[in-house]
């Protein structure tokens, strides 16, 4: 196997990059439109559903699947899986896509989005015992460290560049990198564990009004064991995809194991919840043939359905379906515990405006566009000729 | 693979941590009403539904009329508390009674909004007040997502929003007036007044009219309680209160949240660890290639 | 009064307006006048057409009226008087025989006393006996004497020979003012001292004369009273609480007050309940029949609040700037329930989620078997 990446090549706008950025232009203007026009006429939001789509799938959720950097991570270089490592640069891609378009989803989302630099900036204002506020700065913080993560793929390119500004900055930047990168990269471990077991905490706050089946003190823990399931997933999703549309060979062999991890995470997590329900004497609530049961019950089979089609498998097509099987089923166990659980009262509905799923299209078309032009232009996937070895050796760049 | 076994130990030994954490908190203490906490008593048997109090909090408020209410242009007839109402009363009615219910912000003891602010433009301040402050408020509406009695309202229809709720009219207070609904109520069915004042005075009545209530001041124990006390003759779930007793709404959150980073030991010991896992790995990856 | 004075107790109101010569007009507007104070509740106003309610009256038999006066201001027959249609004179010649009345009648001392006794002979259990004013009681009701009987004794005496006993007014339906507290007098009402005859109250202070007068007259034409409630007041005009039909209750309702007299409020002409309004506790008439036959003439019509005048506990009983307390508030239908629905889901954008979530899966089940054919290509490719 091709240890360096490589820029895919080919040309930026095909006929699927452009519906995508189309989409993505629709977006934009929707996203004009909501500033323009305020948020009560633009989304179905309402004073017993303050949160909805954008927060519950294009933060929490879209974080989640963005995790594919942090569970790759943990596993090259914690847990020293070095095989793996040309999975890398694209899940930190997808990562750092992942979190800039959740970026932007809450500024879209909030309703005063003018004093949003004061979060990170006025600490005299800062409330530490807000679990949001601990969410906000990890994220703005986390976003920084994956573009810093992902920087030595356009150096690479930058440093053989005709400009020799660029040059010159991408040669003076590279080696300062290569040094601090090892502490940039445990802060990519750390960030990820902390806001993505807190957007757990989330929800605890609303107290009485979270449906005991989803509301437990271990929340937070489940969060961050399905995150790195789901990061695993995406990366299977990813790749797949990647090999599909760009017309490479995918690393199957190394995937599949991606995808029993992910499977062995959706059913380690159903037994621990269902040991969790059983403690807290809230198991029959299971049993009971009401709305949130059954949602309660379509989780624990999403969750568990990617065994079968990870286990004693070796196709990557079935392999692709567990995979998307996982990370539909973390998204939905976000979207339950964000809207489906919480009762605001009596009255109260709420299902995404056109404009919210508009809006919400856009961006996720916008950033699968950008993706896919990234990697045609800058060494970011791995090309894949045969099964690679064991051990990335020391003398190769650390990325 | 070699590792095999330790990875797992360690993958292990980090679950067992994770999980211990809850377990391991110290529970939030329960709050107790400052000094000069100030409050009202909402008496719903006294209170005939004439609704002076929802017309004179507008005023003094400053509040526009609500004309969404029953959806047919009814002028200013809001149906709950919103983004132009800060204070509402509701009727229950059922085919052997009737009465009413006073709803406005409840400047809990330990309010969950003023635990849910990023930069604290909610507060609880002198006498107990919850306020609101504009220059810290980025409107991510956590305040009404955590909020158990559905208090904080956005201002939906602006492009400017504000976060609309009682404040207990403390630009009034400041003045030495009373708040607007306690200054108009005929019948004195809602008075303001120092909350231990209040809560005794409505244990008095308790007492002494007992047939008349359900012996209950709702508030005074609830969700961690409130400044805002009511009496009622019928029961308080019917009046629209969903929860009664139980501990103050942020504890669930932040016991699990302090426990895990009190101190914020536990990221920095964990970021340490995390930087030490990584060089020792990249040290063997070397000798490896070496050998 | 000598006896020639004494009507035929025969003649029909219409007969007697032909001979007296009052126009057929004249007596028409009254007709109407009673339709419009009693548009239900009395069989002689339930007709359809103003001829048809004339013509009832009309063959109405001139009641034979006898009036007593007792702690009384006269204030009753005053409001009687503040009738232009019939003005007074109609009044007590053509449409009631008015026989015995202490302050219209010409007579005075010996010849007011013959003439009670005439007129209670002349129409002998069939006069209809109006009582004016309370009767004092305490101390066998000597604080009342007149022609040197006390009050008791003759009423008592003149009740025993009427068919029926109107009392007109507060004090005579349930004591008024003079039996306001401490009640040295021991001021009573009628119906506490006569038993043994139909007793119809009309409290007020004053009430509309119209009621009087459709009561009167439902009396002469039917044989019967008007309905009346448990109190023995007729059902037409006091069913309901001043409240319920108040011009102002708009003002009630959504909570805008008159704080002080003169205020801003009070000058927007808001609601008096603040002031002391005792409207949400007294059953009259008066919201919707004004007086003096001037249209807002009456306590809240000018700006002060109700004070209960015709309400048995209320009128001089509790003080005039006092609230009272509402025990029937009955709340208007459309008022904030306690869970309002608040809105619904756009059957569009549903449809765009549903059409979303299909796409995703159907485009997950495409990929995958492209993916299962692509992975199989290369495998079979590297096998080679």
């Amino acid at each position: 196997m091709e240890a360096h990446a490589k820029p895919a090549g080919g040309p930026i706008l095909t006929k699927s990059s452009i519906v995508l950025f189309a989409f993505a232009a629709i977006g934009f203007f929707l996203i004009f439109l909501r500033f323009v026009l305020g948020l009560g006429v633009t989304t179905a939001l309402s004073d017993g559903y303050p949160w909805g789509l954008w927060i519950a799938f294009d933060v929490v959720t879209g974080t989640a699947f963005a995790c594919g950097g942090y569970a790759m991570a943990l596993l090259v270089y914690i847990f020293n899986r070095g095989k793996y490592h040309p999975l890398i640069r694209p899940a930190i891609l997808t990562s750092a896509l992942g979190y800039t378009i959740a970026g932007l989803s809450v500024v879209i989302d909030v309703g005063r989005p003018w004093w949003v630099w004061k979060v990170p900036l006025y600490f005299w204002d800062w409330n530490l015992n807000s679990v949001l506020f601990e969410v906000a700065v990890c994220i703005m913080a986390y976003m920084i460290v994956l573009w810093i993560e992902l920087s030595p793929a356009f150096f690479e390119r930058w440093k053989e560049s005709k400009w020799p500004a660029l040059r010159k900055f991408a040669q003076a930047v590279s080696p300062i990198l290569d040094k601090a990168l090892v502490w940039i990269v445990a802060l990519g471990l750390l960030l990820p564990t902390m806001h993505q077991s807190s957007l757990g905490s989330l929800m605890l706050l609303t107290g009485p009004r979270l449906h005991p089946l989803w509301s437990t003190p271990y929340l937070p823990a489940f969060f961050l064991l399905t995150c790195i399931a789901m990061g695993y997933a995406v990366v299977v999703f990813e790749s797949s995809f990647s090999a599909v549309a760009l017309k490479r060979k995918a690393e199957t062999h190394l995937l599949l194991n991606l995808g029993k991890l992910a499977a062995a995470g959706g059913v380690i997590f159903v037994v621990l919840r269902f040991i969790d329900l059983a403690a807290r004497g809230r198991l029959g609530l299971v049993f009971q043939s009401d709305f949130h049961a059954v949602f309660f019950w379509l989780e624990t089979i999403l969750f568990v359905l990617p065994l079968a089609f990870t286990i004693g498998r070796r196709n990557l097509g079935s392999l692709f379906l567990g995979a998307i099987t996982l990370a539909l089923a973390g998204a939905l166990y976000r979207f339950d515990t964000f809207l489906i659980a919480f009762s605001p009262g009596q009255g109260w509905h709420y299902f995404p405006s056109l404009t919210e799923q508009l809006i919400t299209l856009g961006l996720i078309s916008f950033e699968v566009a950008v993706y896919a032009t990234l990697v045609k232009l800058f060494p970011i996937l791995a090309g894949v000729s045969k099964p690679a070895p064991t051990n990335v050796p020391a003398t190769s760049p650390a990325y | 693979m070699e590792t095999n076994r330790r990875d797992l130990l360690k993958g292990l030994a980090a679950a067992a941590t994770l999980t211990a954490i809850p377990t391991a908190a110290i529970a939030r203490e329960k709050r107790k009403a400052p000094a000069d906490a100030v409050g009202l008593l909402y008496d719903s048997t006294k209170c005939i539904g004439c609704k002076a109090c929802v017309v004179r909090c507008k005023e003094v408020n400053n509040l526009p009329a609500d004309v969404t209410g029953y959806g047919e242009g009814l002028y200013d007839s809001p149906t709950s508390l919103n983004e132009y109402t800060k204070n509402i009363i509701q009727l229950y009615k059922d085919d052997h009674e009737q009465a009413y219910v006073k709803r406005q912000c409840m400047h809990c003891l330990d309010p969950a909004c003023v635990s849910a602010c990023m930069l604290g433009a909610l507060q609880k301040r002198e006498h107990g007040i919850v306020t609101w402050a504009a220059n810290r408020c980025i409107g991510c509406r956590y305040c009404a997502l955590a909020c158990a009695f559905n208090v904080p309202k956005f201002q939906w229809s602006k492009r400017a929003p504000k976060l609309i709720k009682c404040e207990l009219c403390s630009h009034r207070l400041a003045e030495g007036k009373q708040p607007g609904c306690a200054e108009v109520c005929p019948r004195e069915a809602v008075i303001y007044g120092k909350y231990t004042d209040l809560l005794d005075e409505a244990h008095r009545r308790l007492q002494s009219e007992p047939d008349k209530y359900v012996q209950k001041v709702y508030g005074e124990n609830d969700l961690g309680g409130t400044q805002m006390l009511y009496l009622s003759h019928i029961p308080f779930e019917n009046l629209g209160f969903r929860f009664s007793g139980g501990e103050a709404v942020p504890a669930l959150q932040q016991t699990v949240q302090h426990g895990v980073y009190k101190g914020f030991i536990a990221p920095v010991v964990l970021y340490a660890v995390l930087g030490a896992v990584m060089f020792r790995n990249r040290r063997s990856d070397k000798k490896d290639v070496e050998k | 009064m000598s006896a020639s004075r004494i009507p035929e107790a025969d003649l029909t109101i219409a007969e007697h307006m032909k001979r007296s010569g009052v126009s057929r007009r004249h007596f028409i507007t009254f007709c109407g006048k009673l339709m419009a104070v009693a548009p239900f509740g009395l069989a002689i106003t339930n007709g359809l057409t103003l001829e048809a309610v004339a013509a009832e009256i009309g063959k109405t038999r001139r009641p034979s009226v006898v009036w007593l006066h007792f702690q009384e201001c006269t204030g009753c027959t005053e409001t009687l008087l503040r009738t232009s249609e019939p003005d007074i004179a109609d009044l007590i010649f053509n449409i009631i025989s008015l026989d015995y009345h202490e302050t219209v009648m010409a007579a005075a001392g010996r010849d007011a006393e013959l003439a009670l006794y005439d007129a209670m002979k002349a129409n002998d259990g069939k006069f209809v006996c109006v009582v004016e004013g309370a009767i004092p009681t305490k101390q066998n009701g000597i604080f009342m004497k007149k022609a040197g009987k006390t009050g008791i004794d003759m009423l008592k005496q003149v009740t025993s020979r009427a068919a029926a006993v109107i009392s007109i007014g507060s004090c005579a339906s349930w004591g008024g003012i003079p039996s306001s507290g401490p009640n040295p007098t021991g001021a009573t009402g009628v119906d506490q001292l006569v038993k043994d005859k139909p007793v119809i109250n009309i409290p007020g202070c004053p009430p509309n004369p119209y009621v009087l007068l459709g009561t009167v007259l439902e009396f002469a034409g039917t044989g019967k009273p008007p309905a009346l409630d448990a109190k023995g007041r007729p059902k037409f005009a006091f069913d309901r609480l001043i409240h319920d039909h108040c011009p102002r209750r708009a003002h009630f309702d959504a909570g805008r007050f008159a704080a002080n007299f003169g205020d801003e409020g009070h000058r927007q002409g808001w609601c008096l309940y603040k002031l002391g309004c005792k409207g949400p506790a007294t059953h009259a008439p008066c919201s919707t029949r004004h007086f003096n036959e001037v249209v807002d003439c009456w306590p809240i019509g000018v700006g002060h609040p109700c004070f209960g005048c015709a309400e048995q506990g209320v009128g001089y009983t509790i003080p005039l700037f006092d609230t009272v307390e509402i025990t029937r508030p009955v709340p208007p239908d459309t008022y904030p329930p306690i869970i309002a629905e608040h809105g619904g889901i756009s059957p569009l954008a549903t449809g765009l989620g549903g059409l979303v979530g299909g796409a995703i899966v159907g485009a997950g089940v495409i990929a995958s078997r492209k993916l299962s054919a692509v992975d199989t290509e290369s495998e079979s490719e590297t096998k080679e």
